[in-house]
């Protein structure tokens, strides 16, 4: 029991800003918002934001890796396409039936983390650091793109599954639940919006509990001095590679839902553009803090979206912009640096009634 | 029994040759200083003890065990620590989190808590210890990551400079809490520029001199031997 306790203690800490009653009932208010949303919006609004949603895991992801663990990875849509096309290939070859597509999800996002597994074992355990990461990762990602970009042919397909190059996959079945009498099918509205808004928020819990733990002590010790946390005995390769296969799987687990959400997945999501928004996302919004993360990532991606949908031809040239603003004002990321600001402002407050 | 066994120890960087068939002992319980002009080897010869470096040939034996393959944190887990030249503490982390991470491995919950306040008193830290670690005095950062290689329990506290920086009574005070950490059985092996402290803690003194093991003895020995003066003490009290 008491163990259950301190493992619930760790949803707050050192390592994740927010904490007691008030950040609580905010959440708790925020949930609400959320849960009640879907009654009052039309089906395609909720369908957009579920879009959205998709996006904050393969944030998080880096938020994980770069925020918190100081390894920038460009190339986490490397582990989103894998995922997507993952996704795509098993439930285009078995189907939706028996609540396949929910184990095509797990094997899918499997897949991505074995090939991080694959890729960090190399990259962690030969030192390859700092810049030289971003590098790599890059590279990979772009690698993929272009390999999957010329997969027209006929020849190219495995199963039944029809890579199709640079027009990508289609026609994939969205996720079904199994059911009784008949299997619930998460299209892209209300059904998949809760399905996607309750892992958003146990992924994020979860983290909240692994970062405050002595693995997220870790994890920060390295980012603040890998030298210093390899001379207090940890394997310091051991804790980025499995840092590395967490994120990736994460970055996995937004490519599958954003296949399952369009029904489609093509290598652009694994091009440059692709792998450079996400960074700008976790940048604005607060790299080293998860909460700054999620806000900042569905903030910027609304912003993005809306500035598109009304005609702004610069809609990319604007992330520049915020990128470059936030790294001169707010280097810690904009949602981040209000937060501790609030965070003073309360403290200070409360300190001039007592 | 020697706790520290270094045989003939060779290191080149290129043309360099930084240590030169280093032979040196280290009996448990002793505070052992290793001393030598800039560019002696030093800190060289501390990496390949760490596992930092790896030697082009000999071999460093610790606790009877022949560690020269080992990686650093493997070596670490066996009883070895350190305090780096450049204070090593997690900068961006509040004092009280550094001292956790240093502990962690050893001790959980409440326990944990507990060797934490302990050791912030140990260390005169204890109302510092919400401060973000870079924030703290050149002095109090060395304190610090003194606390957090002493907090792993080693059997072998390697100390490089561990007064770079610090006034005469600071230097004094971490002469005491040395002596301290030794009379509880920790053995000490220190690279030390000041003199002061050498004289207060070294049981025995080592002279490195271009990579190679110059002179051995007491501090009163060292001190008396012109060719030591000539090299080092010479010039550092001209």
């Amino acid at each position: 029991m008491s163990g259950l306790v301190s493992f619930f203690r760790r949803l707050e800490g050192p390592q994740t800003v927010g904490r007691g009653p008030a950040f609580w009932s905010l959440f708790a208010v925020v949930m609400m918002i959320a849960l009640a949303y879907p009654l009052f919006s039309d089906g395609y609004t909720v369908g957009n934001t579920v879009y959205f949603f998709v996006w904050v895991f393969i944030a998080l992801s880096l938020c994980l890796i770069w925020g918190y663990g100081g390894s920038l990875s460009f190339g986490q849509t490397a582990f989103f396409g894998i995922a997507g096309y993952g996704y795509g290939i098993l439930t285009l070859n078995f189907g939706s039936a028996y609540g396949f597509t929910l184990v095509a999800l797990v094997a899918a996002v499997a897949i991505a983390a074995f090939f991080a597994a694959l890729l960090g074992y190399f990259m962690f355990f030969g030192r390859i650091a700092g810049v030289f990461l971003g590098i790599v990762t890059l590279a990979v990602t772009l690698m993929l793109e272009r390999f999957m970009a010329q997969t027209a042919g006929p020849e190219w397909h495995i199963g039944s599954a029809r890579l199709n190059g640079f027009n990508g996959m289609s026609a994939m079945p969205p996720l079904t639940i199994p059911w009784p009498g008949e299997p619930i099918v998460l299209f892209a509205d209300v059904g998949l919006y809760y399905f996607v808004l309750g892992l958003l928020v146990f992924v994020y819990l979860a983290l909240r509990i692994l970062m405050n733990s002595s693995f997220g002590n870790v994890i920060v010790a390295i980012r603040e001095n890998p030298e210093r946390a390899e001379m207090l005995g940890y394997d310091v390769r051991k804790y980025q590679l499995i840092t590395f296969v967490i994120g990736a799987a994460l970055a996995g687990i937004s490519g599958v839902l954003y296949t399952a959400w369009g029904q489609y997945i093509t290598p652009s999501s694994m091009g440059m553009t692709a792998a450079a928004l996400p960074l700008i996302w976790v940048a604005v919004g607060g790299r080293s803090d998860l909460t700054s993360t999620v806000v900042g990532t569905l903030v910027v991606l609304a912003a993005f979206q809306a500035l598109t949908i009304y005609g702004s031809q610069y809609a990319l040239v604007f992330m520049g912009v915020l990128l470059v603003l936030t790294v001169l004002i707010a280097p810690n990321g904009l949602v981040l640096g209000t937060m501790n600001w609030l965070g003073r402002l309360a403290a200070r407050l409360s300190q001039r009634a007592g | 029994m020697s706790l520290l066994e270094l045989r003939k120890l060779n290191k080149h960087f290129g043309g360099l040759h930084v240590t030169n068939a280093v032979d040196l002992t280290l009996e448990a319980g002793e505070i052992h200083c290793l001393i030598g002009p800039n560019g002696a080897g030093k800190s060289t010869l501390f990496r390949l003890i760490l596992g930092e470096h790896h030697p082009g040939s000999g071999d460093v034996l610790f606790a009877g065990e022949n560690i020269t393959a080992l990686k650093s944190f493997a070596r670490i887990r066996r009883g070895l620590s350190v305090k780096f030249q450049v204070p090593g503490v997690f900068k961006g982390l509040s004092v009280r989190q550094n001292l956790e991470i240093a502990l962690q491995s050893r001790h959980r919950g409440r326990e944990l808590e507990a060797e934490i306040d302990r050791l912030l008193v140990f260390l005169g830290l204890e109302s510092e210890q919400a401060q973000s670690a870079g924030n703290l005095s050149h002095g109090q950062k060395q304190w610090l990551e003194i606390g957090m290689a002493i907090s792993l329990k080693p059997s072998l506290l390697l100390l490089d400079e561990p007064t770079a920086g610090m006034s005469p009574e600071e230097t004094h005070l971490t002469g005491e809490m040395v002596q301290r950490l030794n009379a509880g059985g920790m053995t000490v092996l220190a690279i030390e520029h000041d003199m002061a402290f050498v004289r207060q803690v070294a049981q025995r003194v080592t002279v490195l001199h271009l990579g190679q093991v110059f002179a051995q003895g007491s501090i009163d020995e060292i001190v008396a031997d012109e060719r030591v003066a000539a090299i080092y003490l010479g010039q550092a009290h001209a």
